[in-house]
């Protein structure tokens, strides 16, 4: 094996400039493979945390009438939960309403949140503070969608609990900046308790954010973890990974091939050698590895090509990050405007030995040409 | 001083005697405005930040329960039905062949991007089932006298806590109407005009509605054409008639 692995390196290298061709585009193919894997883990990762931060906390609480992804469920999906359950729990009250900004109309979602807590990012302090009728607080993407601004008035209207319409002016008193536009498009936070008065719900709510990871049950309330509720944006993610996917994975065909075509003009071309090794006393076998160690070496020469410029380059978009255009922001999902890509150990193994093995998969298949020639025609360079 | 204070109040309770009994105005109003059923076609024209469009239709209704309407332009609109029976809305659309019931917070939107909900042409109950009247006042509008009824709910579960209505004091048609939020903040208001005698009742032809908060000028229901008691046949107010 040794021996394979010596004649290997040396033909490699005698080939010269046509070996670094291969292992330079293998080696970009592997670049690139670990680049935008990177920065998908690390928006995985970034996403999770802000989330977590901004609206998940340790797992909500939500009404079992309550459907998150169905706005008719809002009217009817609430309930009232005894004080004494209500440990760790920080209340939010769903309800829809409209807001007149320039004389155009927009349908939000108005929630009530505890002003006092602090489990979750948002800026509810600033509620407390106050001194406006009715003070609120609201996301960048809402503000620019309404063109709002810090002391801007707006008139909103709403419907009490018996469906009666209200409308009064409320007091913009703060915008914060979050990553999670699930908690900021089309949303307006007020302090939970104002909104009970101005829908005469005293004492209900929509969910319950936790400061635990798992309260007690309770009936009428289905509680989702944190890990249940990442679910679903992890599963948006990867499916993002699947369909970035295909761009490398045409990268790595392209490298593959180029290794197949040289593999095949080897064996075409050293039938001679070929022949000599079998008649030295080599088995078939030990030339069809020895030409496979050949071709999988090129894997090994591209990743030391690609850690050469590679390394530097991805630690350096790892710690700048990568700035993601406004629009993007904008698609619902959360996502920062700077993402830093994250190399996983299991990253670097798994495209590692996803080039090598493919690598050495195309090399083998033209080698195995090799089993069945003739040595004696081999010898003599008679075309088989 | 004294005798200015006796003088004033002799004066607002003297009005007050002069003035007709609300729930009075209000039956001759629906004596106007109800029929047994109706036929009619009209025309909505939306107008919008840069345009306006039309929308036609023709409409049946019995009572105030029963309701069926079919559009019929503009062509993106054409062949949409709705039937209204109670508390229940159907439409159905010709793009996609499907009839779907409108409930909860979908009978909020609006009926084809107009200043009308869905919930506006719901409402069924009779005025004073759910107002107590009573009559503030009188002033002229476009050269009419007009009584002014404040309309406050009786009951809880209604869209507009106060209304105010003008009256025409001679034919009893509403000319303008204005709802308010609970805070006393101004909605809607709907203006009526084109006042015609037809069949032997006064009726206006024309109604616009504002929405009072959004800029611009709101949506005009024009009638056409009306038959008052005329004789639908019921198959007309059942759900099979959507897809005929």
């Amino acid at each position: 094996m040794i021996l394979a692995f010596q004649l290997a390196y040396r033909n490699l290298m005698g080939a010269g400039l046509r070996t670094w061709l291969n292992a330079a585009v293998l080696s970009f193919a592997f670049v690139i493979i670990l680049f935008f894997n990177g920065l998908i883990d690390g928006w995985n990762q970034q996403a999770k945390l802000d989330n977590i931060e901004w609206e998940y906390g340790n797992g909500q609480l939500i009404h079992e009438d309550y459907d998150l992804f169905d706005p008719f469920s809002v009217q009817d999906g609430h309930g009232v939960l005894p004080v004494s359950e209500q440990e760790n729990l920080v209340p939010i009250l769903v309800r829809q309403a409209s807001i007149y900004p320039e004389g155009r109309m927009l349908s939000i979602s108005l929630k009530g949140i505890a002003e006092e807590q602090e489990i979750v990012g948002l800026p509810t302090h600033l509620l407390t503070n106050s001194t406006a009728e009715i003070p609120v607080i609201i996301g960048k993407r809402m503000a620019s969608a309404a063109n709002l601004r810090v002391n801007d008035e707006v008139l909103l209207r709403w419907r009490d609990v018996n469906g009666t319409f209200d409308a009064q002016h409320v007091t913009i008193v703060g915008i914060f900046d979050s990553n999670v536009p699930t908690i900021d498009n089309g949303q307006f936070w007020i302090p939970i308790k104002k909104l009970w008065e101005m829908t005469d719900m005293e004492g209900h709510a929509t969910m319950f954010i936790s400061t635990v990871d798992q309260p007690k049950e309770i009936p009428g309330w289905n509680f989702r973890s944190q890990e249940d509720l990442l679910r679903e944006l992890t599963e948006i993610i990867e499916m993002k990974k699947a369909s970035s996917s295909i761009m490398y994975i045409l990268l790595l065909a392209i490298a593959l091939l180029a290794i197949f075509d040289t593999q095949v003009l080897s064996i075409f071309r050293r039938q001679k050698e070929i022949g000599t090794y079998i008649a030295l006393g080599m088995t078939r076998h030990q030339v069809v590895g020895l030409f496979t160690v050949e071709g999988s070496m090129y894997s090994i020469f591209a990743m030391i090509l690609g850690c050469a410029y590679g390394v530097p380059l991805l630690i350096y978009l790892a710690a700048t990050g990568i700035g993601i255009p406004e629009a993007s922001q904008e698609m619902g999902v959360s996502i920062a405007d700077r993402i830093y890509p994250v190399y996983g150990f299991a990253l670097i193994l798994g495209t590692i030995a996803l080039v090598v093995i493919s690598a050495t998969i195309v090399s083998y298949l033209p080698a195995r040409k090799i089993a069945k020639m003739d040595p004696v025609n081999a010898i003599k360079g008679k075309l088989q | 001083m004294k005798s200015i204070l006796v003088i004033v109040f002799s004066f607002i309770i003297g009005i007050g005697e002069d003035f007709p009994d609300a729930n009075e105005i209000l039956k001759k109003v629906d004596e106007n405005l109800i029929s047994k059923n109706r036929i009619t076609e009209s025309k909505m024209v939306i107008y919008g930040r840069r345009n306006s469009r039309t929308v036609t239709s023709k409409g049946y209704s019995e009572g105030d329960t029963k309701s069926f309407t079919e559009y019929l332009s503009p062509e993106r609109e054409k062949g949409t039905k709705m039937l209204k029976l109670e508390d229940r809305l159907w439409i159905y659309s010709p793009s996609t062949d499907r009839t779907i019931q409108l409930s909860g917070h979908m009978l909020r939107q609006s009926v084809m991007g107009s200043d009308l909900s869905y919930e506006d042409m719901m409402e069924d109950r009779e005025l004073t089932d759910i107002y107590d009247a009573k009559v503030i006042g009188e002033e002229e509008i476009e050269g009419r006298k007009v009584w002014i009824l404040e309309l406050t709910a009786k009951v809880e579960d209604v869209s507009y806590e106060t209304r105010k209505s003008w009256i025409d004091q001679e034919r009893f048609v509403p000319l303008k109407e204005e709802l308010y939020a609970k805070s006393g903040q101004l909605l809607k208001r709907i203006s009526l005009s084109e006042v015609e005698k037809l069949e032997g009742r006064w009726f206006p032809k024309k109604m616009n509605y504002k929405d009072m908060l959004k800029d611009g000028k709101g949506t005009d229901f024009i009638i056409e054409k009306i038959e008052f008691d005329a004789v639908i046949p019921d198959y007309i107010f059942t759900k099979a008639s959507l897809k005929k």
